[in-house]
């Protein structure tokens, strides 16, 4: 019904052009029913999209309800912006936005850069299979869930049991506490992403640079130019706008800090710190039951999170390149 | 060609660097496949074992005659079939068909897909359509909520614009139908993408963790990460239920890290094909992902 609907509209200023309104209509119609096995393989498609992902979007409306379960959706009562002034007023919106900030923040200052200088180093290796090698080691922990990461984190870092404080004793230090530790907790968080995704952040930028022409080191080359200015006045600046872009749509998604990720490294020590938006929504909504709340709450995040994307996307096609979309 | 001294250090001091951070991506691997393959008796008495002097399987042993354990493997592995399989069917024939200039409207169904990469309405509202359609508990209400998003769908797009709309046209000329065309001609013809795209949504229907925590109360139908996350807030690995009585339960670290090792297996094994598909079109799923 819905891509019969839209052709028709579309056929006015396809087909108008070359005939009469309603010859055309007729002509799409002609041609929607020749192709109609076309259409047939797009109906599941369309199905998933509309039940899967348009329908919990017409859910939001329970923000502005008092939701109750046994009353249901049309029955409930509506509120207003009642949810949304409750959580602009309460304490723990500004705690969630901080450790969502501080998270991002954290992700952008730490971990932004190093995929760019992996893939610089990588660049400079001369042996071709070591270089792959070396690939295939730092892309694998990309493929490896968050339970998996959690796990392998306690392991490694447990205060008695811990290897690395093992080591550290070893040497001479005292041990380190990071797991339950407020301090420690966003940098934890922030090597965790490192581990997982550096290697995975470098593909990008070594597609960059294997675009590079060739001709242009030889050209630096000829002035002298040593190994570290040809990185500098010819990778760099080669790869510059995709670093541009990159960081600009990183912007765009500040608010997203992986639920799994805190979820599982979450205690009771940290909890102060590591009460994020997604994970605030789960433990009020799911385990407390305040649909229409934290629905608030949620949707206080995606519309921000959309505002954020559209500027993020425009500001990179204003430096000419193209944006996520 | 001459090579400076400087430049001499540098490509040394290159290959160690990367060396080590190569060894930094393997190592937590490296030690939970060591932990788990010790004897128990030695892991008691040493607690940080980098080699073990005696290898032993007790670990895997008394893992796998759990019950609740086994099932998880079961549960995990249904999801990465059955859920790659109906990721796969949707997402390629709503892809394909999107792909084809003479659908007509496709500009306007693409805003519909791309709005839904832009906005997401919260796991709230997902959550209540999971339950007024009563499949929670349902290992069907994991695979549905994640069995594609715009991204693939988009993706996939763009990959079967590459395929030339005569070769269709020349099949419909064999008497082909469009389903029948893409079913005979185009699946083959990408069969390799398709492979790609498989192996991903397996890996992350293998890894899946949030929707199954949020949609399935029934312990009795937790895939791995679920059963992996609750024996590491549970110390006593009481939610392995009863294994072999007969096997003298190892320490739970060591249980965990044989759990873990399993859990990573299969990731590892499907590994080397998913990388070879990198260069194709992948790549843009990594920028965009």
């Amino acid at each position: 019904m819905l891509e019969h609907e839209i052709s028709v509209q579309d056929s006015g200023n396809v087909s108008g052009k070359l005939h009469k309104k309603r010859g055309g209509v007729q002509k799409v119609l002609r041609e929607m029913m020749r192709d109609k096995y076309l259409y047939l393989l797009a109906i599941p498609g369309i199905l998933y999209f509309i039940l899967f992902k348009y329908v919990p979007m017409y859910g939001i409306l329970i923000a502005f309800q008092d939701f109750s379960p046994y009353l249901g959706f049309s029955a409930s009562p509506w509120v207003g912006f009642e949810h949304f002034s409750r959580l602009f007023t309460e304490d723990a919106f500004w705690v969630l936005l901080r450790n969502t900030l501080a998270i991002s923040s954290l992700n952008l200052l730490l971990f932004f850069p190093l995929p760019i200088v992996l893939s610089l180093l990588l660049n400079e290796l001369k042996n071709q299979f070591y270089k792959r090698t070396i690939q295939s080691l730092v892309y694998l922990p990309h493929f490896l869930s968050w339970v998996i990461i959690a796990s392998l984190t306690l392991m490694l870092f447990g205060k008695t049991d811990g290897v690395v404080n093992y080591f550290l004793n070893l040497l001479g230090f005292e041990s380190i506490d990071v797991l339950t530790n407020p301090k420690a907790f966003w940098f934890l968080l922030t090597g965790q992403s490192i581990w997982k995704e550096v290697g995975w952040g470098t593909i990008i930028f070594l597609a960059a640079i294997a675009g590079v022409n060739t001709e242009l080191y030889e050209a630096v080359k000829i002035d002298g130019a040593n190994r570290f200015k040809q990185v500098w006045h010819v990778t760099l600046p080669a790869i510059r706008n995709v670093i541009v872009i990159l960081l600009i749509l990183r912007l765009g998604v500040v608010l997203e800090v992986g639920f799994e990720q805190v979820f599982l490294m979450y205690n009771g020590a940290v909890s102060d710190v590591a009460e994020i938006f997604d994970t605030y929504v789960y433990r009020v909504g799911i385990q407390q039951g305040q649909f229409s709340y934290s629905t608030a709450v949620g949707l206080f995040k995606s519309v921000v999170g959309l505002v954020l994307v559209v500027v993020s996307n425009k500001l990179s096609k204003r430096f000419g390149e193209e944006g996520l979309y | 060609m001459k090579i400076s001294v400087g430049e001499k250090i540098f490509n040394v001091a290159n290959v160690v660097i990367l060396g080590l951070t190569a060894i930094a991506a393997l190592f937590p691997i490296y030690y939970v496949v060591i932990v788990s393959f010790t004897a128990p008796a030695e892991f008691v008495r040493k607690t940080i074992v980098l080699w073990p002097e005696t290898w032993s399987l007790v670990s895997y042993r008394y893992l796998l005659s759990a019950p609740p354990f086994m099932r998880a493997i079961g549960v995990s592995s249904f999801l990465a079939v059955v859920g790659t399989i109906c990721s796969l069917l949707i997402s390629s024939s709503f892809a394909y068909s999107l792909s084809r200039n003479k659908f007509k409207g496709r500009k306007t169904i693409l805003m519909f897909v791309l709005f839904t990469i832009l906005f997401s309405p919260g796991i709230i509202p997902n959550y209540l359509l999971v339950k007024e359609l009563g499949l929670i508990n349902s290992l069907w209400a994991v695979i549905l909520v994640s069995l594609t998003s715009g991204w693939y769908v988009i993706l996939m797009k763009g990959f079967y614009e590459s395929i030339p709309d005569a070769l269709v046209e020349a099949a419909a000329i064999d008497g082909c139908n469009d389903i029948s065309a893409w079913v005979k001609i185009v699946l083959p013809l990408s069969l390799p993408s398709i492979a790609a795209f498989g192996l991903f949504f397996a890996v992350s229907n293998w890894n899946q963790f949030f929707n199954a925590l949020l949609y399935l109360n029934d312990a009795g139908k937790w895939p791995i990460q679920v059963l992996l996350q609750n024996m590491l807030i549970d110390s006593s690995a009481s939610s392995l239920g009863d294994a072999d009585p007969l096997i003298k339960p190892p320490p739970s670290t060591q249980l965990k890290m044989a759990a873990v090792v399993i859990a990573i297996a299969p990731i590892v094994c499907v590994y080397p094909l998913v990388q070879k598909h990198f260069a194709k079109g992948v790549m843009i799923g990594s920028v965009k992902g």
